[in-house]
């Protein structure tokens, strides 16, 4: 009896033909792999620096789009007035049938007025509504389209001008590392010598260690990834923080068109990683568009979300009203929990 | 150099009745010209002062710029030992002064430093300490001039020329640039450059220029050369030509590279040698031209005859001179 029962269970196709004791749950990867590629990424990428840093074409040039195509640049006149903005744009990518909702928010006027003193709390704002909205999405009845606003990312552009950063550079990230990934960046990388550049590297890396500002830091690559992996991790890490050129222009160099710009001098290419280290930055932003995500989910949202629970107060205009102990708050929520 | 025209004795037979006398109608080789020589002489033995101001935000290049253009060490930089290029947290004026010399001509060049302006958060009234600076070396001059018993050689520490650097964004003049050019631009003559232009494409640099001359039109900042100090047409000419190519985008440097088997000022990057003295790479031998080869004395003379001349009508109308001094908000209700 024993034996026919063993016999119709190998009939039956949970054994593959291939390995004796195969379930097939390795295959779960694919299927999530395929559930994600159907569902497709949200990702929000928030831009801040001073203006003429060339944050606009950095981004067009990393998603190889146009994202501002109507673009008016505000004269001396018209920055007087003005505070800072806030102006998100959302463009789907999509390629190899996986697509991409990416959204930039640009914060034109950081940095412009001649006393920046306030120019950061209209952007910590609008960081902390995106949390809140999650928060009171997450904990509402109706959970089944919730829209991920929150910022995953923060590239700052640090002006390649300076000796390292400027006391508006070290307040505004020291503002919000709590709050979102910061990636620092040095712009239009191409009026440096390597030698400049190292050096302002190191400067903005003891300035960085000096003031407690915690940027984003690349996961280190698992033991089991391949040596390819490991050594581009490795790469990466050592770059940081990058010093990239954007352009979308093509231009004629060595016999083939290049992305780059044209000097009386010489041609810069974007994509040559002796020239620049737009390569880099672009592939940290593809490869770690995850885990940009999980540590926005995981540690930043989780903090914004303890601290607002235990100052209390009405989360949603479901009515729930939030008791105001904090030791209470875990054996309240359960039914809430993911 | 003013000449007066000098008439000798009686009117010679034949000859035009007073009037100038040129060097065929005299009846003899008199020798004026030698009054050439001789002012020559004693200038070069007396040597020359120039005094240069450069004002722009930390890291815009102005020491190496100022190095450049003297090919001496004579930045502030160059002259502290064990420097630190830490941002300063007050807008501290500090002077360097230098005797350089070059074919026998002696020259006394003052530097003199803005360090810390425009670096902080709060840059609100970061103009005002140089504002103070230039009034108070006009006063100095015109407390001297007054003296019962003054020096024949007024010592000259009035700022001739003050070359403001502008960031080279690409799009138009920023808040504070505006703000600085409009106050400074009364009382001392501006030379805007846009610093370390190696980061602009030679259209984006055109475009820059374009959009930066509307900016000053249309805030009403007056850059040197200014068009109401133009003497006759050729100058006209020459300054119009000026007018239409500042503000110069220079780039700076002290290091020397191999480029077609002669030693060059440049930048060695990956993707080419930026040639600072190259014309057609940068406009630092347009700026050297400028201030040192054609209108160095210009400078001078415009700082006298107008900056100072205006100064001194305000000072001596306002009230006493020997009360009070130059403080910043008092002449500004003036400005």
């Amino acid at each position: 009896m024993y034996f026919l029962i063993v016999d119709s269970l190998r009939k039956t196709d949970v054994f593959s033909t291939e390995t004796p004791g195969y379930v097939g749950f390795a295959n779960l990867p694919n299927q999530v792999h395929r559930k994600s590629v159907k569902k497709g990424f949200e990702f929000t990428l928030m831009v801040v620096g001073e203006s003429g840093l060339g944050k606009s074409t950095l981004i067009n040039s990393l998603f190889l789009t146009d994202l501002y195509p109507e673009r008016i640049i505000p004269g001396a006149a018209e920055k007087i007035e003005r505070t800072v903005q806030i102006e998100a744009s959302t463009v789907e990518i999509e390629e190899r049938g996986v697509k991409l909702r990416l959204t930039v928010v640009d914060t034109p006027g950081y940095g412009d007025a001649i006393n920046s003193q306030d120019c950061f709390s209209t952007i910590i704002s609008y960081i902390d509504d995106q949390f809140e909205r999650y928060l009171h999405d997450e904990s509402g009845l109706n959970r089944r389209h919730i829209v991920d606003n929150r910022v995953h990312c923060c590239f700052y552009f640090i002006s390649p001008l300076g000796h390292g950063l400027k006391p508006l550079d070290v307040q505004f990230m020291k503002a919000i590392h709590n709050k979102v990934n910061v990636v620092p960046v040095i712009a239009k990388a191409d009026t440096l010598t390597l030698r400049e550049r190292e050096r302002l590297k190191r400067r903005i890396l003891d300035e960085i260690d000096e003031h407690g500002i915690k940027i984003y830091h690349l996961p280190d690559a698992e033991s089991d990834e391949d040596e390819d992996f490991k050594e581009q991790t490795r790469i990466l890490k050592a770059s940081i923080p990058f010093a990239v050129v954007g352009s979308n222009q093509q231009i004629e160099a060595k016999g083939k068109k290049v992305r780059g710009r044209l000097y009386p001098w010489g041609v810069v290419e974007v994509e040559n990683p002796e020239h620049n280290d737009f390569l880099k930055l672009r592939t940290m932003l593809i490869t770690h568009m995850q885990d940009l995500q999980e540590v926005t989910q995981d540690l930043h949202y989780e903090n914004f979300r303890s601290e607002r629970l235990k100052r209390g107060g009405r989360l949603s205009s479901h009515g729930y009203v939030l008791p105001l102990s904090p030791a209470y708050v875990p054996l309240c929520l359960p039914a809430f929990l993911p | 150099l003013a000449f007066q025209t000098i008439e000798i004795g009686g009117p010679p037979p034949g000859g035009p009745q007073g009037g100038v006398l040129r060097g065929p109608d005299l009846l003899g080789y008199v020798g004026i010209e030698a009054v050439l020589d001789q002012m020559r002489r004693k200038t070069m033995k007396a040597g020359f002062e120039f005094n240069i101001m450069v004002v722009g935000q930390s890291g815009l290049g102005k020491s190496t710029l100022v190095n450049t253009l003297f090919k001496s060490k004579v930045s502030r930089k160059s002259c502290s030992p064990n420097y630190e290029e830490k941002i300063s947290k007050t807008v501290q004026l500090q002077s360097v002064s230098h005797v350089i010399e070059e074919k026998g001509v002696r020259m006394k060049l003052t530097v003199i430093d803005t360090p810390g302006f425009g670096d902080q958060i709060n840059n609100d009234r970061c103009w005002e300490p140089v504002l103070k600076h230039v009034n108070e070396q006009y006063e100095k001059y015109l407390k001297e001039e007054l003296r019962v018993n003054r020096q024949r050689k007024i010592p000259d520490t009035r700022v001739h020329c003050c070359i403001y650097f502008l960031p080279a964004s690409g799009h138009w003049l920023r808040p504070i640039d505006v703000e600085f050019m409009k106050r400074l631009g009364k009382i001392v003559s501006i030379v805007p450059v846009i610093a370390k232009a190696d980061t602009l494409t030679l259209e984006e640099r055109t475009e820059f220029k374009q959009r930066i001359r509307q900016d000053l039109v249309a805030n009403g900042i007056q850059v040197y050369p200014q068009k109401e100090n133009d003497e006759d047409a050729e100058e006209r000419l020459l300054n119009n030509t000026i007018r239409e190519s500042i503000p110069f985008a220079v780039v700076g440097t002290d290091r020397e590279h191999q480029v077609n088997g002669h030693r060059v000022l440049g930048r060695k990057t990956k993707w080419g040698i930026v040639e600072v003295e190259n014309v057609a790479h940068c406009e630092f031998a347009n700026l050297r031209d400028l201030l040192i080869r054609s209108h160095l004395e210009d400078l001078k003379q415009v700082t006298h005859d107008v900056h100072y001349e205006t100064y001194r009508v305000q000072r001596l109308t306002a009230g006493a001179v020997h009360q009070g001094g130059p403080n910043g908000s008092d002449l500004e209700s003036h400005l």
